[in-house]
């Protein structure tokens, strides 16, 4: 069997490696800088590679709830510095009357002046988180978390299912949160202001919780986590291993941190105990025998799209270290903030998978015709049909 | 293949086993009804067979269940996913991926089979079950009865030795059903697959069974044997079975087939008996109304360009094969989204922009997972909220719930109850208000015949109090007894519309078993022929 190509028959767009990675990157570029250009830059990048590359499936929405949570940040961000007050000296905007505190919360304060340095600061340290998420949320929305996890090496895929639920966990509330409001307004209950998402908020944490119940059940009933015979001596070798390196590595790092505590600085604790644990789940790993169906390949596509984030946050990272002027925001004096050219080049390469990236499909590419097409077994007078269950179309409401 | 020895098993906290003293064995390539009133045990004795139960759901199980020989009490429930299949009630809350390819493969990955087996398998389960088209979509996008096929040919791509399915056409068409029974069938004759699977509706499966196990709830012994010796006296007997004991036909009649070589002395007494005449579809004032309605997700069109009006009184059955859009139109009328293009009005309104106060005065909707409409931590406080949130008196829910299923236990939570009996507590919720149009998806799953009837005579009282019903179902037989009028949906189309004596005659895939027995005469219902008898005897 040949391996898929990229417009190849199969279903898959892209690795989701390659779109995780790609998103990791341009996280990372924004954590890189807080000019409110360059970070604006890097939403709408990601913004518009989505949009263009996602698909019609649910957890492609999630992407639009994590734009919301991230103004929310900003928002949040801004109102605590009006309210708790950020003493950046400037410009003053208005003042808020100051509320006195008593003695014994001496260090915050309540109302005071509020410059625009204070305002904008807030801005953009709430936009370069915004923009974090949003990498996330694009992620999720390419990619779904599950597909990611399919590829796993075998020795990883335990540790990394409990990631995965972590992960599948924002769009699984997305869709309960939806769920729980319709039910709701069926019985007649608010939907919004507080009183709703009091009465939301329960039913949908509940729902969230049987859900993984439920989900750990089945996987156990279809054989996740199946063992295969491996001697009693091996597999405690193993698990020695696993746990005695991770107790070197924790030696190790403190050896680090404290200086003199440890010979070598801790380092030979560390490399030990890291080769430890590499060994230990190696081992481990030959416990499961778990295959894979249809594996992701990675070809071009992945490659161009992986480097398109890295060169976006190379240009940022060696911006940053070259000390090109423009990538930190300086408030004092205030004036607009000017734009590092070779650094927006770099973000804009990350626009390459909005084309190189094919596009995920959720229908066959060749249409195979159902063995009977019914035109309904219910019209009056008509021969009794031969119906198949072949059904095109169709969802649930909601 | 699957033995019971003296198998005892109570749930903690409760205060009498939910199975005593079982004893059962199920031979290789045996095809096993379990029935049984609503919430006798059914689902526990399955999911007892993998060691689900107690393996997850805790409680104190004493004696030994083996299958294939192996102990589940040695074997935790992934170590009999090679032997055993399980497909659980709600198809849904089973998925472990996202998209039905990898649906369909997980757990041959699990078992760690080779790439080139798995595909192969893979696309035979797809033909099987007539899944091909499916194959890329997201799971959540798809209906009832299409997450039905994909939960069982989820099992089938391992090729388990025993599959043990609860309740496995309850959510697909008359069709569809037949289908996939169909393949079970096939694979228990070719492959001696042993099959353990439990059903409500078993006018479906009981002509493709060996054996029934009749479980009476409460702890009782349970009953096994051939199929026609125990279904003599089980309190739960679809029409079928009704109407030869009505007929006093000895052995009964598991399928239709079997019933028409008996039927001559019985049509002989009907000679002269005239079957009751078409309903007619009461004229009372229109309650809501679509007008040229189109709904469109993304590319596919769950409702096409519908004209539909619903009048007080009516009792409405939307039929039609799965995804053929009855959730759909349902949803439309409750106001759970808007039309694409079209105009849907409700008592003059439109249904998305009323408060939800307002809407639950006007629309009262039973999804098909009735569990989302509870939110208590007991019957007892779900009913009291219901009462309250539409300022009923107090009682009144509580009242309407003993009505459909009487003696279920108050202080019980709502995720403790069995399926159907959620589904009675949600039917309860939304029927007490009474509000002048309700809406019903599958208001019978997981439901017992005599809970069936209750629901029957309670929908036909509300119907003759004024109110519409519109009931989106597969279940034919509910049809006959209650509905006034048929509707049939196919690919969001109306393509038949008419009093429901008439729809469902005149189409053998929706005809009910009485109909095909003693077709060509009309009659729907054994309570139908039981009448008539009656007046007959009186007469003659």
């Amino acid at each position: 069997m040949s391996r898929p190509t990229l417009a190849g028959p199969g279903r898959r767009g892209l690795h989701p490696g390659a779109w995780w990675l790609w998103a990791a990157c341009l996280a990372g570029a924004a954590s890189r800088t807080t000019n409110p250009i360059l970070l604006l830059l890097l939403g709408a990048v990601v913004l518009y590679v989505a949009a263009a590359r996602r698909t019609d499936a649910p957890w492609s929405r999630s992407i639009v709830v994590f734009l919301r949570l991230g103004l929310v940040v900003i928002l949040i961000r801004v109102v605590l510095v009006i309210v708790f007050g950020n003493r950046l000296p400037g410009h003053v905007l208005f003042t808020l009357p100051h509320v006195p505190l008593p003695s014994w919360a001496a260090g915050v304060s309540i109302g005071g002046p509020v410059t625009a340095e204070a305002v904008l600061a807030a801005v953009v340290q709430g936009l370069r988180l915004a923009v974090v998420l949003v990498c996330f949320g694009a992620a999720n929305s390419l990619a779904s978390p599950y597909r990611l996890l399919r590829c796993l090496p075998a020795v990883l895929y335990e540790a990394g299912v409990a990631i995965t639920v972590a992960l599948s966990f924002a769009p699984e509330l997305v869709m309960a949160i939806t769920d729980v409001r319709a039910a709701r307004r069926l019985r007649g209950r608010p939907v919004r202001g507080l009183a709703g998402l009091r009465g939301t908020a329960v039913p949908v944490l509940e729902r969230a919780l049987d859900r993984s119940l439920q989900l750990a059940s089945s996987m156990d009933a279809r054989g996740y986590g199946r063992r295969v015979a491996v001697a009693r001596g091996v597999r405690r070798t193993a698990t020695g291993a696993t746990a005695g390196g991770l107790l070197l590595v924790v030696a190790g790092v403190y050896g680090v941190l404290v200086a003199g505590s440890l010979p070598g600085g801790g380092i030979p604790f560390v490399a030990v105990g890291a080769v430890l644990v590499g060994a230990g789940l190696a081992t481990g790993g030959r416990r499961t025998n778990r295959t894979r169906y249809r594996p992701d390949p990675w070809g071009l596509p992945e490659w161009l799209v992986v480097g398109s984030g890295v060169v976006a946050l190379t240009s940022l990272v060696v911006s940053g270290v070259l000390g090109v002027p423009g990538l930190e925001y300086v408030l004092s004096p205030l004036r607009p903030p000017t734009l590092p050219v070779a650094a927006a080049v770099g973000i804009l390469v990350g626009l390459v998978p909005a084309w190189a990236a094919p596009v995920e499909r959720t229908a066959p590419v060749t249409r195979v015709t159902p063995r009977t097409r019914p035109t309904d077994g219910a019209v009056p007078g008509a021969p009794a049909p031969v119906v198949t269950p072949t059904v095109v179309r169709g969802r649930t409401v909601a | 293949m699957i033995r019971f020895e003296d198998v005892t098993f109570s749930y903690d906290g409760a205060d009498r086993p939910t199975l005593d003293h079982v004893d059962l064995v199920v031979g290789e390539g045996e095809l096993c009804v379990v029935v049984g009133p609503t919430g006798s045990g059914k689902t526990t004795l399955l999911r007892a067979v993998n060691g689900l139960v107690p393996h997850f759901t805790g409680g104190r199980l004493s004696g030994e269940v083996l299958v294939d020989g192996r102990s589940t009490r040695e074997f935790p429930p992934r170590e009999l996913a090679d032997v055993v299949g399980m497909v659980g009630q709600n198809p849904a809350a089973s998925f472990v991926t996202d998209v039905v390819e990898d649906e369909l493969a997980y757990t041959m990955e699990n078992l760690g089979l080779d790439p080139a087996v798995m595909r192969r398998r893979v696309e035979d389960a797809l033909d099987l079950l007539g899944l091909h088209d499916l194959r890329y979509r997201p799971l959540g996008t798809l209906s009832g009865g299409q997450q039905q096929r994909v939960a069982i040919g989820a099992v089938l791509t391992a090729s388990p030795r025993v599959l043990v399915l609860d309740e496995p056409t309850s959510a697909l068409d008359p069709a569809a059903a037949e289908e996939v029974l169909a393949s079970l069938t096939r694979l228990v004759h070719d492959l001696g697959l042993t099959v353990l699977l439990a059903e409500h509706r078993l006018e479906r499966v009981l002509p493709f069974a060996d054996s029934v196990v009749l479980v009476p709830g409460g702890g009782g012994r349970l009953n096994v044997g051939p199929a026609a010796e125990v279904m003599v006296d089980a309190p739960v007997a679809p029409p079928l079975v009704e109407l030869g004991r009505l007929a006093g036909w000895d052995p009964l009649p598991l399928s239709v087939r079997d019933a028409r070589r008996l039927v001559s002395p019985l049509r002989d007494r009907l000679v002269g008996a005239v079957p009751p005449r078409t309903v007619p579809v009461p004229d009372g004032p229109a309650v809501a109304r679509l007008d040229r309605v189109t709904v469109r997700f993304g590319d596919v069109t769950a409702l096409d360009g519908c004209d539909l009006e619903f009048r007080a009184g009516e009792v409405v059955a939307v039929m039609g094969r799965n995804g053929s859009g009855k959730s759909t139109l349902l949803g439309q009328l409750a106001g759970v989204r808007g039309p694409t293009s079209g105009r849907v009005q409700v008592a003059g309104q439109d249904p998305t922009g009323l408060s939800p106060r307002d809407l639950v005065a006007r629309v009262g909707l039973v999804p098909q997972d009735a569990g989302l409409l509870l939110y208590g931590d007991s019957v007892a406080a779900e009913c009291r909220g219901a009462d309250h949130d539409t300022g009923l008196d107090a009682g009144t829910t509580a009242a309407v719930l003993e009505r459909i299923l009487p003696g279920l236990p108050a202080d019980r939570h709502p995720r403790d109850l069995s399926e159907g009996q959620r589904l009675a507590l949600a039917l309860a919720v939304v029927l007490a208000p009474a509000p002048p149009l309700l809406l019903l998806d599958e208001p019978t799953r997981g439901l017992d015949y005599p809970a069936k009837a209750r629901l029957v005579t309670l929908l036909g009282d509300l119907a003759a109090a004024g109110h519409a019903v519109v009931m989106a179902t597969h279940d034919v037989e509910l049809v006959a007894r209650v509905a006034t009028r048929g509707v049939v949906l196919a690919e969001g189309e109306v393509v038949a519309d008419g009093p429901a004596r008439d729809v469902v005659c005149q189409s053998p895939v929706f005809a009910p078993q009485v109909a095909k027995v003693l077709a060509p005469d009309p009659w729907l219902t054994v309570d139908e022929v039981r009448t008539a008898l009656e007046v007959g005897a009186v007469r003659g």
